[in-house]
This record gives structure tokens, C-alpha cells and sequence, in this order.
């Protein structure tokens, strides 16, 4: 499903260059559920980017479903995240005036789909993430466990190949945490690729693979206990 | 072109973030407002100067006469000046083409008497060319013609007013009947009304070969009015006012700086109007277009704050794959949306403003002051080009914003 082959990628400061990725190998094949553990600065976030097409890449091969990325221009990328990507993010990014059932049926108003099938799929992606009650409330009525489903039923709601969470409990206690990993756990087991980006070693576990990250390199990728539950 | 859908989301983001569009659409509102007061007000005022001189036919000249004050070619200083017909088959010889219409004026005031009513109006002798002189309009009969000039008819035609002070308003059909004029007894054969006030239509009219045979018996005249021929132009109406004098005097002996002789020409008054008024509209023009560059320079300003302040939403529509162009026309329709609205908006308020304190402005020498709707829409055209123009450069900076730095945790 993504396929990283020895990618680089750096960021000129000033006159120098701050070299932060420095050849990432990494395959995660479709259904998996993969985290992304490292201590700031490690380049998790970097290559959370790249792999959601919100950056480009310097160096090396980068395949999304089999596809080759490179030099895309901002209306393909556009394209292609909405088509295969879904994204959730740390601080929920839900459009604040926006009720809950709008913002998830945004990703579909780009893909042009008409309002009646939109407000239909994203009341069903809703009640999946157990808030249809919740539909016609703006995000500041909700709680942050509640936001941070509605971002997740906003990612779904494409269909998309893979789910990219960037700390999606970063900003939430540790009971949410918990109810939010679940149903990520949930969407999984549903067949979906999940890609999880954390520093958190209670969520990293909470996954089935553990790719660490230390200055730019890959320094471990195992399997963990919740694999062996699940065989 | 027109995307229901992406409509509903530009309407959804102004109504949702009410105080943004308000202040967007406040700039354009008051630039059209003012602009909408200003041509009004000058609209107004060349409203005033034309009314001033719509009683008589813009191309109109009179001859006058006086004493002289200088002596000249043996007479003495003091000579009354008489004009003749002789002088009007002078101007008819000499200037066939640049007169159109002549007419003398005799002037003459009566008693006038219609069973048992009585009063005192003004009775002009004049020829039938001067009803398109004073603009006169018919609303019954018909005006002096040329069978009463050669016959000497005793043919009267009177005001509408003089008509309802001595008959009363009833409609009843009074041409034909007789009316006693100064103890002379004159058939009415028309009645008219005229654009100016109403001590004009409190007049009536004679054949001048009339007047001149009956009080007097002679050949004279106080006035003789000229229409020039609107071929000739401005300028050269006033040149042949100027030799018409010229020539007047030379003919009547009066020394060449005497103004014994004085042609009032209307194409003088015509053109210091015209340039008055060109003048004012240029300045108003200047006004206007100043505000609504600064009407737009104001768009601009806020709509790049707006911008700014949607970084984050507009970061994350693009994450979840609006495309920047996408974002380009969002921004820019909404931003000649408001413009339109807003405009529109001024429009109806300087219009409504207009309209309320239109007629209190006439001591101020301000006339039906209204602007006409094709200046205003021009206007709101330019405006709503304005508003693309002022939300081309934030929306293109919008497309540019890059999702990871909208997005990044803060």
C-alpha cells in the first residue's frame, strides 16, 4: 500500500541544509496498522507529510497503491490525497463553523459528489463513530474525545486506501485516549490501513507494528503483542 | 460556471462570519453611497440651470432697444431707438440661413372682459413663429398663423390660467367665442400652456400686424426674438449675435459702443452652463473614481485579513483535497459577492437618501437632485470588477497556502 525505497529529504536553513530524513525504507502492506514512534525532532512528522502528500520528497521512490509519486503539482496531490488518503489530525481541525455532519461531508463536496448522497454517507460515517445525535452541533459543542471522532468519520468518509493520524491523542486525557484508539483499533480490523504517528508508548502499543524513528533513520520495525492477539 | 453547490458554500461562510463580511461590504457601501450623493447633487444642480432657461427654446436671441447715450452721425445722445418691420426683413435678408424663427413683440397691457369678469393681463403682438420660440404648447385651437398676420384678424389665443380666471375650470368650449380686449372686441382661437411659471400661461397673444394697426397704426415694434439655426453651433450662434449687433447699429445709426442696441444671446448662457456643469461633473467624476479606488484599495486590505485569519480552514479544505483553484474562485466569488451586495446595498440607500431630501435642496439651487440608473450601474459593474480585481491577489495567496503549515499544531 505505501512502499518508501531509501527517501530523503532535507530542508535548506540558511545557507545549510538540516538533513532529516536520511533514507527511509518502509513497507506497509494493505490492512495494517502501523505506528510511528520517535521523540521530536526524529522526522515522524516529516514523513507523516510526505507520505500524505502534503510535502514532497528529495530523494529515493515513494509508492502510494502501486503508484509512483513524483513531481506532482498541487491540483494532483489535491486529488490523490482526497481520493486515498484520510487524514486526523492532533488538534482535530474541524471547520469551526461548520456543524459536525458538514464537516464530514466536506472531503465529498470536493470529490463532487451532490448534497443528498453527501449528507447520507456522512450521517452513516457518524453513526459509525457513534455520534449521528451529535450531527447538527458545531465543534465547540463538542467534547475533545467527540471532535476527534468527527475527524475520524471525516476520514473515512472518501473511502479512503489508508488513514494517516498525526498524534490523534495528543491532545486528549487518557480515557479518550483509549475510546479513540479503539475505534481506530475498530477501523482496522474493518480492513483499513491505519498509519499513526505518536509519541505515546501506551498508544504505539495499542497498534500492531512499531516503526521507531531516531535522527532520520528507521532503528527498529517490530510486531507487537496485539499481533499475536490478533492470529 | 455557475456551481449551486460551491455557492451554498461561499453563502454558508459569509453568513457564518457575519462581522468579516460586514466590514468587507461596508467600504464598498459607503464609496457608492457618497459617489451616488455626490452625482445626485451635481445632477441637481445642472437640474436647476436648465430649468432656468427651459421656458424658452435653448437657441433663442432678443433684440432690444433703448436710448442712446452717445451722439452718432449728427444726433444727439438721448435718440429713442425704434425697431421697424423694416429691421426684421432686414435680419430675414441678410441672415436667411442662420435664422430659423423670427418673431417681433409688441407689448401692451389691457383690460380684458369676458361676461362680467374683469382683469388686467399682458397682450403680445407677436408673429407665428414664436410659439416655437417661447415654447409654447397648445392644449385647444391653434396659435396666431399667417392668415391672421396678413389679414390683421382680430384673433386672440390665451394662457390656460388667464383662461380659468375669467371662464372658470369647467371644460366648456370657449374657442370662438369673443372676448373684449381694451373695448375691442377679439375672437379666441386657441388656448395654450407653457413649461414655465405661472404668470405665463397668464398672457395671451395677438397678431403683431394687428397691434401695430390698432394702437398705433404703425410699423413698430419693442422686440424682435430670433432663433438661431442649432446647425450653426455655439460659437457660431454667438458670432452672428455679435455681428447681428453690429450690423443692427449700423443700420440704425447707433455708435458701435452704444448699448442702445443689445442682442441677449442664449447660446452665451448655454455654454457658461455647459462648461459650468462639464466642470463639476469632471470634479465629481474625480471624487468618485477616487472613492472607489479607495473602495477597493479597502476590499483588498480586509480581504487579505481574512485571509490570514482563514490560514487554518483554508489549510485544511486543501488537505482534504480542495484543489487551489478551488480556493482561488471560493475566495474571489466571495469576495464580489459581498462587493455586489454591498453595493447594491449603497445604491438603494444614496438613491433612497436622494429621494428624501430631493426636493427640501430647491432653495439651495439643487433640482430634482436623482442619478441616472445607467451611471449607477456602470458603477456596480465596476465595482464588482473591483471586487475581483481586490480578491485576485489575497485568493491567490490562499492557493498558496501550503496544508502543513496551516495545519501544524499551534
Amino acid at each position: 500500500m505505501i512502499k518508501l525505497v531509501d527517501l530523503h529529504k532535507s530542508y535548506p536553513i540558511g545557507n545549510d541544509k538540516l538533513h532529516v530524513l536520511k533514507g527511509i525504507n518502509l513497507h506497509i502492506r494493505e490492512g495494517e496498522f502501523v505506528s510511528i514512534m520517535g521523540s521530536s525532532g526524529s522526522g515522524k512528522s516529516t514523513l507523516l507529510n510526505i507520505v500524505g502528500l502534503l510535502d514532497s520528497h528529495d530523494e529515493g521512490e515513494y509508492y502510494l497503491n502501486g503508484l509512483k509519486i513524483e513531481g506532482l503539482n498541487e491540483k494532483k496531490a489535491a486529488n490523490l490525497r482526497n481520493k486515498f488518503l484520510g487524514f486526523v489530525f492532533q488538534s482535530f481541525n474541524l471547520i469551526s463553523y461548520k456543524t459536525a455532519l458538514e464537516n464530514v461531508s466536506l472531503p465529498l463536496y470536493y470529490q463532487g459528489m451532490n448534497r443528498r448522497e453527501r449528507t447520507e454517507r456522512a450521517l452513516q460515517y457518524l453513526e459509525k463513530v457513534g455520534l449521528k445525535e451529535w450531527a447538527n452541533h458545531l465543534p465547540n459543542e463538542l467534547s475533545g474525545g467527540q471532535k476527534q471522532r468527527v475527524a475520524i468519520a471525516r476520514a473515512l468518509v472518501t473511502k479512503p486506501k489508508v488513514v494517516l493520524a498525526d498524534e490523534p491523542t495528543g491532545a486528549l486525557d487518557s480515557v479518550t485516549t483509549d475510546s479513540v484508539m479503539e475505534l481506530l483499533t475498530e477501523i482496522n480490523n474493518e480492513g483499513m490501513t491505519v498509519f499513526v504517528i505518536t509519541h505515546e508508548e501506551d498508544v504505539a502499543e495499542s497498534t500492531k507494528r512499531i516503526v521507531r524513528l531516531k535522527d532520520g533513520m528507521i532503528i527498529s520495525d517490530v510486531l507487537t503483542s496485539q499481533t499475536e492477539k490478533a492470529v | 460556471m455557475f456551481d449551486f453547490d460551491r455557492w451554498r458554500e461561499i453563502f454558508q461562510s459569509i453568513s457564518k462570519n457575519k462581522l468579516r463580511s460586514i466590514m468587507s461590504g461596508f467600504t464598498v457601501a459607503f464609496a457608492i453611497i457618497l459617489f451616488t450623493l455626490l452625482f445626485g447633487v451635481v445632477n441637481g444642480l445642472s437640474n436647476s440651470f436648465m430649468s432656468n432657461f427651459q421656458d424658452d427654446a435653448m437657441n433663442t436671441m432678443f433684440v432690444r432697444v433703448w436710448k442712446t447715450s452717445k451722439p452718432y452721425k449728427g444726433y444727439q445722445a438721448g435718440r429713442q431707438i425704434q425697431l421697424k418691420n423694416e429691421h426684421v426683413d432686414f435680419i430675414l435678408d441678410k441672415y436667411g440661413y442662420e435664422t430659423d424663427q423670427i418673431s417681433p413683440r409688441i407689448y401692451n397691457n389691457f383690460v380684458v372682459s369676458y361676461k362680467g369678469k374683469t382683469d388686467s393681463y399682458q397682450i403680445t403682438g407677436v408673429a407665428p413663429d414664436h410659439k416655437d420660440l417661447e415654447k409654447t404648447l397648445m392644449i385647444q385651437g391653434r396659435y396666431i398663423d399667417k392668415i391672421d398676420i396678413d389679414n390683421k384678424e382680430k384673433s386672440i389665443v390665451i394662457g390656460k390660467l388667464m383662461k380659468e380666471d375669467l371662464m372658470g375650470k369647467k371644460n366648456i368650449d370657449i374657442i370662438g367665442s369673443y372676448l373684449n380686449v381694451g373695448g375691442i372686441a377679439y375672437q379666441i382661437v386657441g388656448i395654450f400652456t407653457d413649461e414655465g411659471d405661472d404668470r405665463e400661461s397668464r398672457k395671451a397673444y395677438i397678431p403683431y400686424t394687428t397691434a401695430q394697426m390698432v394702437y398705433g397704426n404703425n410699423d413698430h415694434m419693442d422686440q424682435i426674438n430670433i432663433g438661431y439655426n442649432e446647425d450653426l453651433g455655439i460659437d457660431g450662434a454667438i458670432s452672428y449675435g455679435l455681428e447681428l449687433e453690429r450690423e443692427l447699429k449700423k443700420v440704425l445709426d447707433i455708435h458701435p459702443e452704444d448699448n442702445a442696441l443689445f442682442v441677449r444671446n442664449m447660446a452665451e448662457a448655454n455654454r457658461n452652463i455647459s462648461t459650468f456643469t462639464g466642470a463639476l461633473y469632471v470634479i465629481v467624476l474625480f471624487i468618485g473614481l477616487g472613492t472607489l479606488f479607495a473602495g477597493i484599495i479597502g476590499i483588498s486590505n480586509i480581504m487579505i485579513f481574512v485571509v490570514k485569519e482563514r490560514t487554518k480552514e483554508l489549510g485544511i479544505r486543501k488537505a482534504l483535497g480542495a484543489s487551489p483553484n478551488s480556493i482561488r474562485m471560493m475566495v474571489i466569488q466571495e469576495s464580489v459577492f459581498i462587493t455586489s451586495i454591498a453595493g447594491y446595498l449603497g445604491l438603494l440607500i444614496g438613491a433612497w437618501i436622494l429621494e428624501s431630501i430631493g426636493d427640501t435642496l430647491e432653495t439651495y439651487f439643487i433640482k430634482d437632485p436623482s442619478v441616472e440608473t445607467k451611471v449607477v450601474v456602470v458603477a456596480t459593474i465596476v465595482l464588482v470588477f473591483a471586487g475581483t480585481i481586490a480578491g485576485y491577489l489575497p485568493a491567490s495567496r490562499a492557493a498558496r497556502i501550503k496544508p502543513i503549515v496551516a495545519l501544524r499544531a499551534d
